[in-house]
């Protein structure tokens, strides 16, 4: 095979990887969609908060350090222990289960039966809040996230696809990052245990009782508020298994709130409903997006990554207004 | 006992259809004006020009036009500060390659550039509704910004990709360009405030506005009734981004005066002039200016106070602004929809009876 088909297939394979990281954020999307009918924007910033306190844990960092430091002329910094990846990982669930019964407690509470236009907003104002309240809880520098996951080339790989290609042209194995390799293990066990825990428990049959009708949950006895706490101590889950990802790749840093952005048109291509859907429309613009960066980056400037996806979403939305997976409940004009 | 109508009688359709029926209102408001033109450019300095005064009139024409869309016509954008950067980069393109042309045409002709490109990026929402156009709109957000940076020919082949403001002058005095004095630019900007507001007022208050709020009220009664969908759609995308770019080269000509786009006119900028909107009451000319007073003015005080006031840190008071101003639209949001445009209705009711509760 010529090495350049052979590159084309590189830049898919690693498309499809980045598709699978896309799809985690839009995982955590669709079940609080599913479930209350609001479309978090808080997502990204949630994965980043939690990344955020995960690192702080397995440092000892005192949170508010810098704020107490400020205002009582102290200079405190860290307890000086080290947690475990595991123990720290445990420790951040808690939190993001905290920030769940939170959120619903101080806001979703207040905003019942408001037009989804409003909940968007305010978890656009959530977003900002925990933008500064992480940064003020631990520091706004970039920090490395290290949870004991392989990084960096698989050799192996490399290794055994080099015979493709014939002897003598410059092409030496597919690069495929032990990272994304592990993300995309990560990912696929995620929806099975998520789809598992829908399907055959209590809990997640009350949690899709509720995202088919509100109503209808509450005459037979299921508590809405409840629900709400637990789909987005989930969503903090799944934002936190993207936090760790996303974290490990590229270092815990303020752009990883940006993610969330990325995910929009990975929902608008999947539909917003649909598990399945979240990650099929991530693989498509994953691999969509390395390929056209591929193929017409080079002729018109580079960078396309930026606005490709939403482009993508945008043509789509004109011919299948409700994504791939979608219900039909999109309203048209 | 403060605020009366009694005693104002109406003897003419004219006069009762004026922009403020109310007497009061009425006087108060060019008492502010005269406030505005007369009093405060003789006693602005560079800091309250650069801090407070030119970028809240600057905001409050984004926030205008985003109001016609969003609050008026019920279609949500993200994409205002990718338009805003249309506007300023037209506007540096008819400067450097029209240098004879006046300033106030350039700027005129940015904003009908900018109206053009808004429109095209209005054409989804024939289609779609709700966060579905948001989306959309945040493709037009981020296509415009990868675009200015990418093609030469917008930042005429600059060495450094950025676009920096020829001087301009209008009878004699530069309005454009380092030189130019804080009070100028006060006053270039408030005239087009002054000019637009006006323009935005009297537009909602006829058959367009009307339209726009039908539409957003209901699109199928809109229609059922007689308004034409397409045309008042397409309509609120051409005007609001005509105001948005006006906005946008105000920006930069006159406030900035050297623009990086990805910096200037980024997403948060988007999210900033539509937080503006929502806390000053969507749908309201009024609510336009106290959103962006508010939001402009809230950062310098923070400032002033945290780090000015208590000696913190200005990375710590950055990160404290963040969560005041993600509470703050949470907060208007569950107590007050309707943003400070209805508090304010709701304090001139109150100041009607007052000091009797009934």
């Amino acid at each position: 095979m010529s090495p350049d088909f052979l590159y084309a297939v590189e830049v898919l394979l690693n498309g499809l990887m980045a598709g699978v990281m896309y799809s985690l954020v839009a995982l955590g999307f669709v079940l609080i969609f599913k479930a209350s009918g609001v479309f978090n924007y808080a997502q990204g910033v949630m994965a980043l908060f939690a990344a955020l306190t995960l690192v702080g844990i397995m440092n000892g960092q005192v949170p508010f350090s810098h704020l107490i430091n400020a205002v009582f002329g102290t200079s405190v910094h860290e307890f000086g222990w080290h947690v475990p990846a595991l123990g720290a990982i445990a420790l951040t669930a808690v939190v993001m289960v905290i920030f769940a019964f939170l959120v619903e407690k101080l806001i979703l509470k207040y905003l019942i039966g408001q037009e989804p236009i409003i909940l968007f907003m305010a978890t656009i104002g959530l977003a900002y809040f925990m933008e500064g309240f992480g940064d003020l809880m631990w520091g706004a520098d970039i920090k490395a996230l290290d949870v004991g996951l392989p990084k960096g080339g698989s050799i192996w790989i490399e290794e055994n696809t080099a015979w493709l290609a014939a002897e003598g042209s410059r092409f030496f194995g597919f690069f495929i990052d032990k990272l994304d390799v592990s993300a995309t293990l990560v990912a696929v066990v995620l929806v099975i245990a998520l789809t598992l825990f829908s399907q055959y428990t209590a809990t997640g049959r009350a949690l899709r009782a509720v995202a088919d009708d509100h109503q209808a949950a509450l005459s037979v006895g299921i508590s809405l508020r409840a629900i709400w706490v637990i789909t987005w101590s989930i969503a903090g889950f799944v934002a936190l298994v993207a936090g760790i990802m996303w974290g490990s790749k590229s270092g815990v840093q303020f752009s990883l709130a940006f993610i969330a952005l990325k995910a929009l048109p990975v929902l608008m291509l999947g539909g917003f409903t649909s598990i399945p859907g979240a990650i099929v429309g991530g693989l498509i613009i994953g691999m969509g997006e390395k390929l056209f960066e591929f193929f017409v980056g080079p002729l018109i400037g580079g960078a396309t990554e930026n606005w490709f996806a939403y482009v993508l979403a945008l043509i789509f939305l004109v011919f299948r207004p409700q994504g791939l997976f979608g219900e039909r409940i999109i309203e048209r004009v | 006992m403060y605020y009366r109508e009694a005693g104002d009688f109406k003897t003419s359709y004219r006069a009762d259809q004026q922009n403020f029926p109310i007497r009061f209102d009425r006087i108060h408001f060019w008492v502010m004006m005269a406030l505005a033109f007369g009093v405060v450019p003789f006693f602005i300095n560079d800091y309250w020009a650069n801090a407070v005064f030119v970028p809240f009139l600057i905001f409050a024409i984004a926030t205008l036009g985003l109001n016609l869309l969003t609050g008026y016509c019920g279609q949500v954008s993200l994409g205002s500060a990718g338009f805003m950067a249309v506007g300023a980069y037209a506007s540096y393109k008819l400067m450097t390659s029209f240098p004879e042309l006046n300033f106030f045409v350039v700027i005129l002709l940015s904003g009908g550039i900018t109206a053009l490109v808004g429109t095209a990026f209005g054409l989804p929402s024939l289609r779609i509704k709700g966060f579905y156009l948001a989306v959309a709109t945040l493709a037009a957000q981020f296509f415009l910004v990868w675009l200015f940076n990418k093609v030469p020919w917008f930042y005429n082949n600059s060495a450094s990709g950025q676009i920096s403001v020829p001087r301009r002058e209008m009878f004699g005095i530069p309005i454009t360009g380092p030189e130019t004095a804080a009070s100028t630019k006060y006053l270039v900007c408030l005239v087009i405030v002054f000019v637009l507001g006006f323009v935005a007022r009297n537009l909602t208050r006829g058959r367009i506005g009307r339209s726009w709020m039908a539409i957003r009220d209901m699109d199928f009664a809109a229609e059922i009734i007689g308004v034409d969908p397409l045309r008042a759609k397409l309509s609120a995308f051409a005007i609001s981004s005509f105001y948005i770019g006006i906005a946008g080269a105000l920006f930069f000509s006159v406030y900035l005066g050297a623009v990086e786009v990805g910096e200037a006119f980024g997403i948060n900028n988007s999210f900033l002039i539509l937080f503006m909107v929502i806390i000053g009451g969507l749908g309201s000319i009024y609510g336009s200016f106290a959103g962006a007073a508010f939001l402009i003015l809230m950062p310098v005080l923070l400032k002033n106070v945290l780090v000015g006031g208590l000696g913190w840190p200005s990375d710590l008071a950055a990160h404290l602004e963040f969560m005041i101003m993600g509470a703050l639209i949470i907060i208007f949001l569950i107590v007050e929809p309707h943003g400070l445009a209805r508090l304010w209705a709701v304090t001139k009711q109150k100041l009607r009876l007052w000091p009797f509760p009934y």
